[in-house]
């Protein structure tokens, strides 16, 4: 083919400037809505960032694309948990594809990195996925980011007690992963089980990349009631596979991804070490409540088996849950996202939201006040894995309970956050 | 060897020495004066034998690496693809066969074909332009893992350990006495031992081969004269093909023994083959016995700094390299070029 | 490949040194003072997420792409460490200046930060190339690599001055003569300026007495060493400079994301500048910007254009690095190199045996 280079230049470059100039500043009369995806769809958790787009679609299926009287569009952004990668993706959707707010990002660096981000793009809203990082509502928040999920911290809470209490587990020794998100989940664990007596006799903070972990299983004492394991996807995999290995020993309490849907799916059979493990999360696969149970039933009936898990994953969740508010918040102002999105951000705040979880509301950071599960993983059917529900607690705040004061002199979680004797353990 | 301990006696007596100390150090009870500096004698062993492992299956994964660049001076950057390949091809064929021992050999061959592929398809047409080979294969190792994304997926698979070689061994090494002054011997999980046998196994093959056989003996010399080798009429690119045929297919192997006691996912194969960079560049480009030291020495830095210094432990594998290459750049066992 | 090939950088490499200014301008063809107009005009056209997302982010690429360029084009070392320093010279600008992480950033003035960071990564290039210079060629390209993943994962576990795995937010750039640099069109302006006198700056060291003796070396170390001249202090040298530019583009880096955290020169981040390099082509200083230019639109739109033919926007990843592969297996010097042979092709439709017309030579 004779191809005319000058064409074809010209014609990129004619491209070019229209994708740049011919975006309309002037709406005309109720357009559609645009909403942004912001989702991880490479690296870790892509598996969940896939599910995450799964349940954003079925939620607006529900409503039939519909909401406060004006058609919803969606734009996907994919990012790869790089920070930087979720500020690029989040700006290509409010600057080049012009979305009215964005729900988004899906892990923690992200989360803080689009809280900085928000500041600067006062007029548009941010809805948060399913990034778990305290400080994203916590630490100087801003005023357009709302996360109708839990945080890292909230997930941890209700376990300890529960160990302590019903178990009988006082003394632990723990494994997590070094960074924020291994703090902050560990954080939340940690205030409820010094609370309620319990002793750390032992932390170890495995850094991310490290896959043979041998060495740290001999290290973990015998004289403990049970280790508590705070890693997820490949990491969680690598250690339970070595931890069969080396003879098992001890009970487990997990953290949270330490058994989601996509530990859970995993290949092979490291996973059977987790069977007996407590966990803690914000959602229990057999909660028996009607509104979690009809969720379910429809993501398995919006989806065939082989493209979808089992059942809805945390991530999926979060970004169902997420949609579920837009929605609300788009009807409670029937459309209307003029004034900056000031009247769309108040009803937001103010939502008393009905999820598959149960009723949420926000507190003044804008962040969601809810339910903890705390589930033990059991042999099901055909070799797979579930987690049945023993026990849950209403009402987890953004403090876990504490003072607000309190649980600002406690520091920010850390390797060395929270001080177990100060709150009263060992 | 009484060659390499004539030259150099010095280093020899160090290295004996230290042999000895280790021995001694793992088979005495230790007293409460060593148990102050190195913790308990369970971690210390533990996390020894761990690095020796480990350092294993660096070696399975770094020998071929090495010995396609030393022969074609083509640094695979694919490599660590093969690996992770190798590993989900694996976990297929174990599957299907419902048996792990299948899957070695199809791998080598599925993976070893894959190789011959390659090198008979794309680097054959580059040959002398090592830059360029260099990101051809880094641009194969974006498309092939992105494809392998696609079809396996984000989740972690790990292969079936067969029932022989599942849980722990007990070693006749004692790690301490217990509360009735019975002494307490070590547990280590035997799949660890497997490996650490076929390791040795697979290393002292390739080293019979390169230095009994006529194809290890064009292999050695190609390695050290590649233009006088072919200006003596030898078909190179038969070798060639072998050679890179025979490396891809021992990464694809190293993948199956690695999802065995590891796991697989995307990103394993950056990992593997950053560690095979280093393994190589510390043991000396080209050299098999380079490859097995620097994935010993690679093995045992990253389980011991992660028993006794975690938050750096991953940092400690690239400062050794960096202090190879300041003192000695060719590598511990290389030739300067 | 074309790094030894001799006989070649007719351009940028002859000795032009002693010629005076307006001799120079005029020797600049009309095709430069175009691109140079449209890019001055250029906010007049584009909208301002064209502005800031797609030009500021591909000047910044491509001045750390540029230094390698240097490094490797006329220096024959591949390093690709470049895109650590420029996130070192980052991160310094982050500790140094301010940022969301205030127990960390020591909130100097930005007349005394900006000089200590481009120092600092400076230093820093130096003393990687005073270690990688002890070797050549292919183990080059490791040593750097193997360096780069080091510097990646200890600021990754580092909490006390780097901050780990979450690094700094809200790195933005100084409010000098009163302008906001972050505005788009302000960070425009800011980008393409720095742009350009890193590409002079190139330009002029490669035909410095320098670049000439760098240039000298590539192609024959021991001939030059022969004659006097001191190989390895040339080739530090080099690593300097190379780690100078890389350090502004760095730092125009992260005040465009506004953060800098281990991943910025993650180990996909630091193979990425390569592959930017060789898009473009190695041979001249415009390549690196050539190839950033192509490299962001692909990143930006290839999610688009993917979910166009209905594909799975995941596979964007598949789409660069086959691009990538038949860029470096059908024109080795990039997209310059293709550029190239499409005007030696249309100049030369004789025959240079033969004096006949070739058929089919003209596209």
């Amino acid at each position: 083919m004779n191809w005319d280079k000058r064409t074809l230049f010209g014609l990129a470059g004619a491209v070019a400037l229209s994708l740049g100039l011919a975006m309309p500043a002037a709406a005309q009369t109720q357009p559609p809505i645009r909403i942004g995806v912001l989702v991880a769809l490479e690296g870790a958790f892509a598996a969940g960032g896939a599910d995450a787009v799964r349940n954003v679609e079925l939620a607006l299926r529900q409503v039939n694309h519909t909401a406060g009287g004006r058609r919803i569009e969606t734009v996907v952004a994919p990012s790869d948990t790089r920070p930087d990668t979720a500020v690029r993706q989040a700006r290509k959707l409010i600057e080049q594809d012009r979305v009215d707010f964005i729900i988004g990002p899906l892990s923690g660096s992200e989360g803080i990195a689009i809280r900085d981000y928000a500041k600067t793009i006062p007029d548009r809203t941010i809805i948060n996925g399913i990034s778990g990082a305290l400080e994203m509502t916590w630490v100087d928040p801003a005023p357009n980011v709302f996360r109708f999920n839990l945080d890292g911290a909230q997930w941890g809470t209700g376990l300890g007690r529960y160990v302590v209490q019903n178990r009988g587990w006082r003394r632990i020794a723990t494994v997590a992963a070094d960074y924020s998100f291994g703090y902050t989940n560990f954080l939340g664990f940690a205030v409820d089980f010094c609370r309620a007596g319990g002793t750390i006799v032992q932390r170890f903070w495995v850094p991310l990349g490290a896959t043979d972990f041998g060495g740290v299983i001999a290290q973990l004492p015998d004289n403990v009631d049970a280790v508590y394991l705070g890693m997820g996807g490949t990491d969680a995999i690598n250690f339970l596979n070595q931890w069969q290995q080396a003879g098992a020993g001890t009970r487990i309490i997990g953290g949270t991804i330490m058994a989601d849907q996509t530990v859970l799916t995993a290949r092979g059979r490291a996973k059977e070490a987790l069977v007996g493990t407590l966990i803690s999360g914000p959602l229990a696969e057999d909660n028996p409540d009607p509104a979690w149970q009809t969720y379910v039933r429809q993501y398995r009936e919006a989806f065939p088996a082989n493209q979808r898990f089992p059942s809805p994953s945390l991530f999926g969740t979060g970004y169902y849950i997420a949609t579920q508010a837009a929605i609300a918040g788009l009807n409670a102002v029937n459309g209307d996202l003029s004034d900056g999105q000031r009247r769309f951000n108040a009803a937001l705040s103010s939502l008393r939201l009905a999820t598959p979880l149960g009723e949420v509301s926000l507190n003044e950071n804008r962040q969601a006040t809810g339910t903890v599960f705390v589930n033990e993983i059991a042999e099901g059917p055909g070799g797979t894995l579930v987690s049945r529900n023993v026990a849950k607690v209403d009402g987890v705040n953004q403090t876990l309970g504490l003072t607000a004061a309190q649980f600002r002199a406690m520091g920010l979680p850390s390797r060395t956050n929270p001080d177990c004797r100060a709150l009263g353990g060992g | 060897m009484t060659d390499v301990a004539r030259r150099y006696p010095v280093w020899t007596l160090i290295v004996l020495l230290l042999a000895a100390g280790l021995l001694w150090l793992i088979l005495t009870p230790w007293t409460p004066g060593i148990e102050q500096v190195l913790g308990r004698k369970r971690v210390f062993v533990n996390a020894l034998f761990g690095g020796l492992t480990l350092g294993a299956l660096y070696f399975l994964v770094a020998s071929g690496f090495t010995l396609i660049f030393g022969l074609m001076r083509n640094v695979n950057l694919a490599h660590g693809s093969l690996y992770l390949l190798g590993g989900y091809l694996g976990y297929g064929v174990s599957n299907a066969a419902g048996e792990w021992l299948v899957a070695v050999p199809v791998v080598f061959l599925l993976v070893g074909l894959l190789g011959l592929l390659l090198q008979h398809q794309v680097f054959r047409r580059m040959e002398g332009e090592e830059l360029r080979q260099t990101m051809v294969t880094i641009g194969l190792s974006v498309v092939l893992a992105d494809m392998m994304l696609w079809i396996w997926g984000g989740q972690s698979y790990t292969l079936q350990t067969p029932d022989w070689l599942s849980g722990p061994a007990t070693l006749p090494i004692v790690v301490g006495v217990d509360r009735n002054g019975a002494p307490v011997y070590m547990r280590f999980p035997q799949v660890r031992i497997a490996i650490l046998v076929t390791a040795v196994v697979i290393g002292l093959g390739m080293w019979l081969v390169l230095n009994r056989t006529r194809l290890g003996m064009l292999v050695r010399a190609g390695v050290d004269d590649r233009e006088m080798l072919t200006a003596s009429g030898i078909r190179i690119q038969y070798v060639f093909l072998a050679v890179f045929g025979f490396g891809a297919g021992l990464a694809g192997v190293a993948g199956v023994v690695g999802g065995t006691f590891q796991s697989l996912a995307p990103g394993e194969d950056t990992r593997f083959l950053l560690a095979s960079l280093v393994v190589v560049i510390v043991g000396g480009m080209g050299s098999i016995t380079g490859a097995a030291l620097g994935a010993l020495i690679i093995g045992l830095v990253e389980q011991i700094g992660l028993v006794y210094a975690p938050t750096y432990s991953v940092v400690f594998t690239f400062l050794i390299m960096a202090l190879v290459l300041a003192f000695r750049p060719q590598g511990l066992i290389g030739n300067r070029r | 490949m074309a790094l030894t090939d001799k006989s070649r950088d007719q351009r940028a490499g002859t000795p032009s040194g002693s010629a005076s200014w307006p001799d120079l301008v005029m020797s600049i063809p009309a095709g430069w003072w175009a691109t140079g107009c449209i890019l001055l005009i250029m906010p007049a056209l584009a909208s301002d997420f064209w502005l800031f997302q797609v030009f500021g982010w591909s000047f910044c690429l491509g001045i750390i792409a540029l230094s390698l360029m240097f490094l490797a084009g006329y220096g024959g070392m591949v390093s690709l460490i470049q895109m650590t320093v420029a996130a070192l010279a980052g991160y310094m600008v982050a500790i140094l200046g301010t940022s969301g992480v205030q127990q960390i950033s020591l909130g100097l003035p930005w007349w005394l930060y900006l000089p200590l960071a481009i120092l600092i990564a400076a230093a820093f290039a130096t003393a990687v190339g005073a270690l990688a210079v002890r070797t050549e060629g292919i183990y080059t390209i490791m040593i750097t690599l193997a360096i780069a993943s080091a510097f990646f994962y200890f600021t990754r576990q580092n909490y006390e001055i780097f901050n780990g795995y979450s690094g700094f937010n809200l790195v933005v750039p100084p409010r000098v003569l009163g302008i906001d640099w972050r505005q788009p069109t302000a960070f425009y302006y800011l980008a393409l300026v720095f742009a350009a006198l890193c590409f002079l700056a190139v330009v002029y060291v490669a035909r410095s007495p320098f670049g000439l003796a760098l240039q000298g070396i590539r192609d024959n170390p021991r001939r030059m060493a022969a004659m006097g001249f001191n190989v390895v202090a040339h080739r530090i040298a080099a690593y300097g400079f190379a780690g100078v530019i890389a350090a502004i583009g760095g730092i125009l880096l992260v005040w465009q994301n506004t953060q800098v955290a281990a991943f910025t020169a993650g180990i996909g981040a630091v193979i990425d500048i390569l592959i930017i390099a060789v898009i473009g082509g190695l041979r001249r200083p415009i390549g690196p910007f050539v190839g950033a230019f192509i490299y962001v639109l692909l990143g930006t739109f290839s999610p688009d254009v993917l979910s166009a033919f209905g594909l799975s926007n995941e596979r964007f990843k598949l789409l660069i690095g086959l691009g990538f592969l038949a860029m470096v297996f059908f024109s080795p010097d990039g997209a310059l190199g293709l550029w190239d042979r499409w005007r030696e092709a249309r100049r030369r439709p004789v025959d240079p045996l033969t004096g006949q017309a070739r058929p089919g030579s003209v596209p």
